[in-house]
This record gives C-alpha cells, structure tokens and sequence, in this order.
C-alpha cells in the first residue's frame, strides 16, 4: 500500500477489478482495451474459484456475465464501441433483472467499425440506456489512470448498492497510457446481502428464478416504476464531478475525461493571456451533474461543451443549464484529440 | 520542473521500451509522470512513438503538439517532428540512419551515431540506449543512476543477463552528449 506502480490503464482497471474481488471475467478482444482481457486472462487463470473465458463473440461474454452474477459473484467484461454495441440486449436483460455486474467501454473511434484511436461518441449509447427498453446504467468518466483504478472499484460496489449494472466509460488514449498508480487501503463499505436473491441450488429451500421480463403488463409496469424509483436514488445520492476555477470565470467548459484534462492545460494557458476559464468536470455521467450547472448557470453565461463527439454530453448540459446561459460547443471525432490550442482558440470566439 | 519528450523511430527499435524507462525514472524521483504509445497498426519496420511527461505538478493534458524534445531514430521520424519542437528546445538524433540537416536552427541539436555504438558493442539492439543516454546527459530531467534502477527493473529475470550490456550502451550514449 502506499507504493506507486507504473501501468497502463487497461492493465489497471484489471488490477482494480480483482482487488474488488471480481473473479470472473468473460470477454472478446478488441483494440483500444484488449490489454485488459489479456490481463484477466493471466491473473484469473492462476486463481481458485475463478473463471476467465475468452467468448466466441461479445453477446456470449455478457452472457455469461449475467449467468455468473445470478449467482451473487462479482463479474466483469470490457469492450470498445462495436463490442458493446453487441452486448446492448444482454445489458438490457442484466437492468431489467436488477443484478449488479461492470461493464468497461474504452471508446473508439464511430460509427460502425470505426477508428482505433479515443473517442467520445458513446455517451448516448452509456448514458441513456443503451439497449432497449426503460433502464439506466451508472456511469463513471475515468479521466486518469489513478481514476480508472478507483471508479472500476467503486463501480462494483455501487454496482451491488442499488443491484444495478455499471459502466466504466473511458477511451482508448486512457486505455493505452501510462501512468503511476496507487491501490490505496479501502474504507469497508456497508452492502447489502445478496443471499435473499442469488441462484446456488435450491435445495433445503423454495426454488428462485431470475428472468428479464413479465408477461403481465401491470406488473412489468410495477417492476418499472421499482427501477424509477431506484434511478431516483442514485441521482439524489450518487453525483460526482470535479470544479475547477468556476467562481467569476469568463466562461466555464463542460468536459470529461480525456478532454477534461486537455483542457486543464488551456486553462493554465489562457491565464498567462488574462482569460480566466472555468471547469466542469463530470466524474458520473449518469447521474448527471445538472445541480452544479444550473448554479453556476445562474452566475455564469458562457459555456463551452468539448467532447470527442459531434455534440452528445451537450444535451444534458443544456437541459441542466436551461435557457439561463449561452451553451456552444467544440468537438472533434473520428478519433481525432483536441489539442489545448484549438480549444483556446474556440473559446475566444465567444469572450 | 516539466518535460515533454517524443521518442520516435522504426517499429523494433526498442521506442516503446526507453520511453517507459524514462517515465518510470521519472515516477522513481517522486514527479508525476505519463507515458502515451501511439498505437495505429504499427508493426516491426513501420513508425512508432511514444510520448512521456515528467513534471512535478500534476499532468493536465497527455497530449503534446508541440513538445520540448524529441528523440528521432530515424529519417521519417526526423520530419514528422522536427517543425513541432518548441522554440530552445532539444532534438537528439540517431546520426547513423539519419544524414539529413536539421533545419531548424533555434533549438539544441544532438547527433548521435547510436547503431554504430550499438555494433561496436556488439548487438544493434541496444541502439536505444545509446540514444537514451544521450537524452538524459543533455536534458537533466532524470539521473542516470535512476535510468540504471529503473533499466535493472525491466529487465529482471530472463534478460537480466543484458543489464550490463544496456548500462553500457547509456553511458557511451552520455559521453556523447558531453561534446
């Protein structure tokens, strides 16, 4: 503890997920995030009670995710872009029969196949369902190295709080770089027992089942407004984000992960030409942050989105910052990354 | 204290390895460090770069346009970089795949002939070093003997038998930087 490694963060987010006890992890590679099944694969294999499969396509991984987890253990599977966009209905059938598991999206480049280098263009997809059907996943934006180590642990035991599945969104330059790391002593957090719900044999007991529908739909409704409910609570509870500088800021950008550190480096830079810029910096994407944006839109009223998208976070921006601001927007895609200089330059156009 | 470096050349030639060298040097003597691969579909014979922040205050963006000093292994690497220097900054190069000029005549030029040590110490491979010997005597930004610690790391178990070879290599690479 305490001692500092260098690593990669997909190896990271491996290392992560096992410290949180994660020992199951189904799979199928693909770049930006390969490294972390690769990970998964030479520690798991090594371990008792533990099971890594490499699946013969991504729907088989994240069903075998929803199979392991129907038995109360902890479970992982990652991908990028085109490999979670095939476990879309199994994570609806994950949300639908309320398990906890985490699934990791390092983004890449879209649509369709896409690039291989970082994007941000599944924030719709992460943030708003994803699958079909009424359902939310809690979403974590990593945006160093040291965080894609501490929100894959807190994704799994937020994961078990609310019996939810969570996503780890990050992209593939977080994925592929390096940074140094620190597993640091966890404080033991109070979850609930899973033993009410899990399936392990029903023997001595009245049999459970756990299924993705209801054919009744007055109780499918019921079920629904449970996981309403539910969603609530997670945004009254769950918020997180990151301000930097938003007190008289000349204008304040909105941004996360990646690009919320690029731009940590045009704030630095506009202040040598006497701009004073503002951050903020969604940790969870769903919950969303609007509290504080709606505040600061009450002082501010100009904002700046920048993402790796044509405009997707900035939606819920706007409905945070409801009509009370000046909302544009810069973004670049394809797997192109903003540099701090093209972002500086858009800024002035709107001071 | 901040540093940003890109270190580039042919696929094999052992980019990767000095740059994360020199980050974990870095991370040895207490400084945030990053280290970021390019990784498009590079192959052995293809490009490849790598690019490494040292600093003692947190690291805001990973990416670098325009770096303080690159290490260019060979000609294309030359060109893709060389414009993007900042100004008084520090360019190292491999003097034994690359017999072009440099242009730019507002920054330090290093010219090291990297793969003729490398052979005269009898294994190419270690060309790398030579270079990141070099580096590391011109820009200060770490201490050899961490470089040293650092290399011990990597190498342990079965390349330990290389670690002397490869110490080798950084020192002849320092004493070029010395001229």
């Amino acid at each position: 503890m305490g001692e500092k490694i260098l690593m990669k963060g997909n190896e990271a987010i491996g290392e992560a997920a096992i410290r949180a006890g994660c020992r199951f992890y189904f799979g199928y590679p693909i770049t930006p995030q390969s490294e972390i099944t690769a990970y998964m694969a030479k520690r798991l294999l090594k371990m008792k009670d533990a099971a890594f499969v490499q699946a013969e396509s991504e729907i088989a991984a994240i069903n075998m995710v929803y199979g392991a987890i129907a038995t109360g253990v902890r479970a992982m599977t990652s991908s990028s872009g085109p490999g979670i966009s095939l476990k879309q209905e199994g994570i609806s059938y994950i949300a639908c029969s309320e398990l906890p598991c985490v699934i990791v999206n390092i983004q890449r480049g879209g649509p369709g196949l896409g690039s291989i280098q970082p994007a941000q263009g599944d924030y719709f997809q992460a943030t708003k369902g994803g699958g079909h059907g009424d359902y939310h996943l809690i979403v974590f934006a990593p945006s160093s190295v040291q965080e894609l180590v501490d929100l894959t642990m807190d994704a799994f035991d937020l994961a078990d709080k609310y019996r939810n599945p969570a996503m780890i969104l990050g992209d593939g330059l977080l994925g592929q770089m390096m940074e140094a790391v620190e597993f640091k002593e966890r404080p033991k957090v109070n979850l609930p027992d899973k033993s009410g719900w899990t399936l392990t044999g029903c023997k001595g007991r009245k049999h459970r089942y756990i299924v993705p529908f209801d054919l009744d739909p007055r109780v499918l409704e019921k079920l629904n407004k449970v996981l309403d409910e539910k969603y609530k609570r997670i945004k009254e509870k769950e918020v997180r984000y990151e301000a930097v500088n938003i007190e008289n800021a000349d204008l304040v950008i909105v941004a996360y992960g990646t690009v919320a550190r690029i731009v940590k480096t045009v704030i630095n830079n506009a202040k040598k030409e006497g701009i004073n810029i503002g951050l903020i910096r969604p940790i969870t994407l769903f919950p969303f942050p609007e509290k504080i944006i709606a505040e600061t839109a009450s002082k501010i009223n100009k904002f700046l989105v920048v993402e790796m998208s044509l405009g997707q976070m900035i939606e819920d921006v706007k409905l945070a910052v409801s009509g009370k601001a000046e909302v544009n927007f810069y973004g670049r895609t394809g797997g192109v990354i903003p540099s701090p200089v093209e972002i500086l330059e858009e800024v002035k156009k709107y001071l | 204290m901040f540093e940003e470096v890109i270190i580039a050349g042919f696929g094999g030639q052992g980019i990767m390895l000095i740059g994360r060298l020199l980050a974990y040097a870095g991370m040895l003597e207490g400084k945030n460090v990053a280290w970021m691969p390019s990784y498009g579909p590079e192959m052995r014979g293809g490009t490849a770069n790598c690019t490494v922040i040292i600093s003692s205050e947190e690291i805001a963006s990973p990416v670098v346009p325009y770096p303080k000093s690159i290490i260019v292994m060979n000609k294309p690497s030359l060109d893709k970089f060389e414009q993007n220097v900042k100004k008084e900054g520090l360019i190292i190069l491999n003097d034994s795949l690359i017999d072009q000029k440099v242009s730019r005549n507002d920054l330090s030029i290093v010219r090291v002939p990297a793969n003729d040590v490398a052979n005269e110490l009898g294994n190419l491979k270690v060309a790398n070093m030579v270079v990141l010997g070099a580096y590391v005597k011109k820009s200060g930004v770490v201490k050899l003997d961490t470089i040293f610690k650092a290399l011990e790391k990597a190498l342990a178990g079965r390349n330990q038998h290389l670690i002397n070879l490869n110490k080798e290599a950084l020192k002849q690479g320092t004493e070029l930087a010395k001229e």
